[in-house]
């Protein structure tokens, strides 16, 4: 009698990538409800395109590379990756710009590169700056306004039209986008009082309307994350932890810069620091590499933030920590069994 | 250091990494140990254990006893092979061998008699009255090899306690790998026959103190080894050392010794170190019942528990098989659906090998045979790519960088793989069992050591080829340089006689004597013929280090020629000396 060959272990854990990457989809469910509760149909419409998009995407250029399409399909990191871009953008963003951000992230920064597992930065993050980049008025001016904040937003038919035929700087937008609370914070605080500024309808009666309980439910996905062993909680934490700090040391005193709770609970924080910054792909991979690079991401978020042109930033914090990983991973080795100390190779 | 007295005093410590698996014991525990049977023919391979197989004593048509001597020890990683019960050696042959390449060696087969008539026993139950060094010969001379799977000689380890305190004497009984129950059945069942082994393992290494870890899955084997301490602590037995059973927690793989020294000592054993060098020593709980038969029963290791399981057996359960018993033979008795059975794995589904084909014995290190259907060990889905999620690396119980080995590995960088640590890997295949990509990583590492392992010896070989090579050159160059020195001398000597031979002839009555006359002859001979000694012993010492490379069995031989002739040389050299001595002290 033959038996087929095989070896050690013989038994499997019947964990898979795709698996993994379903986990995350269902995580962002919370976040996802509270976006389309506060900010309309959009973000909804742009996560389905997106997803779609890169599917599609991901298949012509898997069918050009000559591999298995389906099966690679199977994994589901395309539509995680055309997910966490429609969780990103603006949800008035006209349909081609998204298509642009998907097309650049799945082609330009994740096949180009040789496809999964070799993408050396975060494709949805290169695909939004590349569209950041490109189209700034587009991307700062499409932004729904917070349910409660106006008049009411746009009727399912009405965020379609705006987002397949309107335009972006069409005037039939502009009672229905609103400035997002950190743009608005930064850009009042040098002219008015903490006092007068919060007055403002973006920012609601908790923190910033909307984006509170946006960031909330992203917290909640990523909670189950953690939960799941999907991720570990190095990169959020020190994420968060350096992005508090920075903001506790330079931004305590709400009359001259955004504070804290703001820079926590407004913009992408928490889909940055559960969802996007923990892509295992691009990321650092030992723990303590992990914790490095998560507080890289969160100072870079601050100061790109305070100081910079942009008001919100994690795309640019992500890429430029995706540069560093190779050093973070060199320097941060964990020490072996029986080891005094890491050996580290040239 | 703990006070061994109280119940309770080890504090339990976790390590890094590790996973929890569905442990798939309760099948093979339905039932108590049964003998595994009387198969027509055993297969006894020469080599079961690691270091230098055994050498055969007996020959084919001999006619032996149970726990006669088949094969002797060579050096002292090797350990001897008995015969498991009386009957006649019908053949020395290469035949297959338990081992993952189907590979054949050198085996003793076999035929019963039926008789199973014992050779003359010494039993020994004074043992505590032995020097060490008796004890240690008589576990040398009964075979036993690690049966926790490592196959390492006890004798060895035992010995490599020569000049280190032990503080503590580590029995295994975690048994963590699923499947396997063949410890836990033992502790249940002869729970006595352990402490026995244990009490007499501790006075042999002079041990402090004794633990015995189990997993806390297995309450019936505590219970069992709770109660039979007890009995010898009422005893007053032989087992004087504090000696406490530890419950750990089960998490794999906790049995692995470095893990195990580190759950229960809080110390990481330092890379390149044994334990003995930090004053512990683990021994799995089979291994010291088996020394405690061999030096008090004096009965050699001659049969071995091993769990048959898996879905395609109709009667699992554990079975005291002779050594050499065929594995068709074991599954047989054990119901075997042999259309159902897809993969055979010998060892557990974490560690264990499968084997190409049943045709092949039950060893010293034969813990598990493990008869899966397609349903229980379904297919590996394909390889897909690393995506980098590190969670190999979260459950790595070396705290090593498996995903980063796997890259070094495949783009071929065995060095850098060396670098990071890759021959701490202890190849437990928990990274393997939750990668998502279901990546072979095990068999990337194993395939990185082999070529770094090919790659170290031949280097070493290359390495004494280019020593022999300059010391040969060396000492051909002054060989010519005395020769060169030899003749110079000579020449003046006879210059020196030739100009005196006119001031001689001067003095009739100072005539040279016969014996004179006839030295410079003499020595003319002695020197030839250690011109020809010389050439020999350069020829023998060629050979000799030839053979030492190749390991040949005729080593010993050379050594003894060498030696011998070194004397005759000697033996020459005294006798030029000699014939010189006269002569010179005539010519001034």
């Amino acid at each position: 009698m033959t038996f087929i060959a095989r070896s050690s272990p013989h038994a499997f854990s019947g964990n898979s990538t795709g698996r993994l990457m379903q986990w995350v989809m269902l995580a962002s469910v919370p976040g996802l409800l509270a976006q389309t509760w506060f900010f309309g149909w959009g973000n909804l419409i742009n996560v389905l395109w997106c997803m779609a998009l890169a599917v599609g995407a991901e298949a012509v250029m898997l069918r050009i590379r000559k591999r298995p399409v389906r099966w690679q399909l199977e994994d589901c990191t395309a539509l995680v990756t055309g997910l966490l871009l429609g969780l990103s953008l603006p949800p008035l963003l006209p349909w081609w710009i998204s298509a642009l951000a998907v097309i650049s992230a799945i082609v330009m920064a994740k096949h180009l590169y040789g496809g999964l597992g070799n993408n050396p930065f975060n494709p949805a993050m290169v695909g939004y700056a590349v569209v950041l980049i490109s189209f700034p008025l587009a991307m700062t001016t499409t932004w729904a306004m917070p349910a409660g904040a106006g008049d009411g937003g746009l009727s399912l038919w009405g965020t379609l039209v705006q987002i397949f035929a309107g335009s972006a700087s069409s005037p039939a937008i502009d009672g229905v986008t609103m400035a997002t609370p950190l743009d608005l914070y930064k850009q009042q605080i040098h002219r008015e009082l903490a006092s007068t500024v919060t007055q403002h309808p973006a920012f609601g009666d908790f923190v910033a309307r909307g984006w509170e309980w946006v960031n909330l439910g992203f917290l909640a996905g990523g909670l189950l994350l953690l939960w799941r062993r999907i991720i570990t909680w190095h990169i959020p934490v020190s994420f968060l932890a350096a992005l508090a700090f920075m903001a506790l040391l330079f931004g305590w005193d709400p009359d001259q810069s955004v504070p804290l709770s703001l820079h926590l609970l407004a913009g992408g924080t928490m889909l940055g620091a559960f969802f996007i910054a923990t892509d295992p792909v691009s990321g650092a991979t030992s723990n303590k590499g992990k914790l490095v690079y998560g507080a890289g991401i969160g100072a870079l978020l601050y100061i790109i933030r305070a100081w910079g042109s942009y008001p919100d930033a994690v795309a640019f914090a992500v890429l430029l920590m995706n540069f560093a990983v190779p050093f973070i991973d060199h320097y941060t080795q964990p020490r072996s069994y029986g080891h005094q100390k890491p050996r580290r190779v040239s | 250091m703990n006070s061994p007295e109280q119940p309770g005093a080890v504090q339990v410590q976790d390590f890094p990494g590790g996973i929890v698996l569905p442990d798939n014991k309760a099948q093979s525990l339905q039932q108590p140990i049964r003998p595994g049977g009387l198969p027509p023919e055993l297969w006894l391979p020469l080599q079961q254990h690691l270091g230098q197989p055994a050498i055969t004593v007996v020959s084919e048509g001999d006619r032996v006893l149970k726990g006669q001597l088949l094969a002797a020890a060579q050096g002292p990683d090797s350990v001897p092979v008995h015969a498991p019960t009386s009957g006649l050696i019908s053949a020395i042959a290469q035949r297959a061998v338990p081992h993952p390449s189907g590979m054949s060696d050198w085996c003793i087969t076999l035929i019963p008699d039926g008789e199973d008539r014992w050779r003359e026993r010494q039993p020994l139950p004074a043992y505590l009255e032995l020097e060490r060094d008796q004890l240690l010969a008589r576990v040398h001379a009964s075979g036993i090899a690690g049966l926790g799977g490592s196959g390492f000689a006890t004798g060895r380890k035992l010995d490599s306690t020569r000049g280190h305190q032990i503080h503590q004497l580590i029995l295994n009984g975690v048994e963590c790998e699923p499947y396997i129950t063949a410890d836990q059945a033992l502790m249940q069942e002869r729970a006595e026959e352990i402490l026995e082994g244990l009490a007499l393992t501790a006075h042999l290494i002079e041990a402090k103190q004794c633990l015995i870890a189990i997993e806390d899955n297995k309450p019936a084997a505590i219970q069992a080894m709770q109660g039979a301490l007890a009995r010898h602590r009422e005893d007053n037995s032989q087992l004087q050392r504090p000696t406490e059973i530890v419950v750990i927690p089960t998490k794999y793989p906790s049995g692995g010794e470095k893990q195990l020294i580190q759950m229960l000592t809080g110390q990481e054993l330092p890379h390149g170190t044994l334990p003995a060098d930090i004053g512990i020593l683990c021994h799995n709980v089979a291994t010291v019942a088996a020394i405690y038969r061999a030096v008090v029963h004096d009965e050699p290791l001659l049969s071995r528990i091993i769990t048959l399981t898996g879905e395609a057996l109709a009667d699992p359960g554990n079975r005291e098989a002779l050594l050499g018993t065929p594995i068709n033979y074991l599954l047989q008795q054990a119901g075997q659906d042999q259309a159902a059975t897809r993969h055979l794995i010998m060892g557990g589904p974490m560690m264990g090998f499968e084997l190409p084909s049943s045709q092949v014995p039950v060893v010293k290190t034969s813990n598990c045979l493990i008869a899966a259907t397609v349903q229980e060990m379904p297919p590996a889905p394909p390889a897909q790519t690393c995506i980098r999620c590190g969670q190999c690396e979260q459950v790595c119980p070396m705290t090593l960088l498996p995903q980063q080995l796997l890259w070094f590995a495949q783009g071929s960088e065995h060095h850098k793989a060396e670098q990071h640590n890759l021959f701490d890997c202890i190849e437990c295949g928990a990274c393997a069992y939750v990668c998502p990509s279901h990546i072979p990583l095990v068999q990337h590492y194993r395939h990185s050591k082999g070529v770094l392992r090919k790659e170290q010896a031949e280097q070493a070989s290359a390495n004494r080829a280019r020593e022999r090579f300059e010391q040969r050159q060396a000492r051909l160059e002054r060989e010519k340089a005395e020769k060169e020195a030899r003749r110079q001398a000579r020449a003046e000597a006879r210059k020196a006689r030739q100009s005196e031979t006119p001031a001689a002839t001067g003095s009739p009555e100072q005539a040279p004597t016969s014996a004179e006359i006839a030295a410079p002859v003499d020595t003319q001979m002695l020197e030839q013929r250690r011109e020809q000694a010389m050439a020999k012993r350069e020829e023998l010492l060629e050979r000799l280090s030839a053979a030492r490379d190749q390991a040949l069995a005729s080593t010993p031989q050379l050594e003894r020629a060498l030696a011998k002739h070194e004397q005759r040389l000697a033996a020459l050299d005294q006798k030029l000396a000699d014939a010189r001595t006269p002569a010179q002290g005539q010519t001034p």
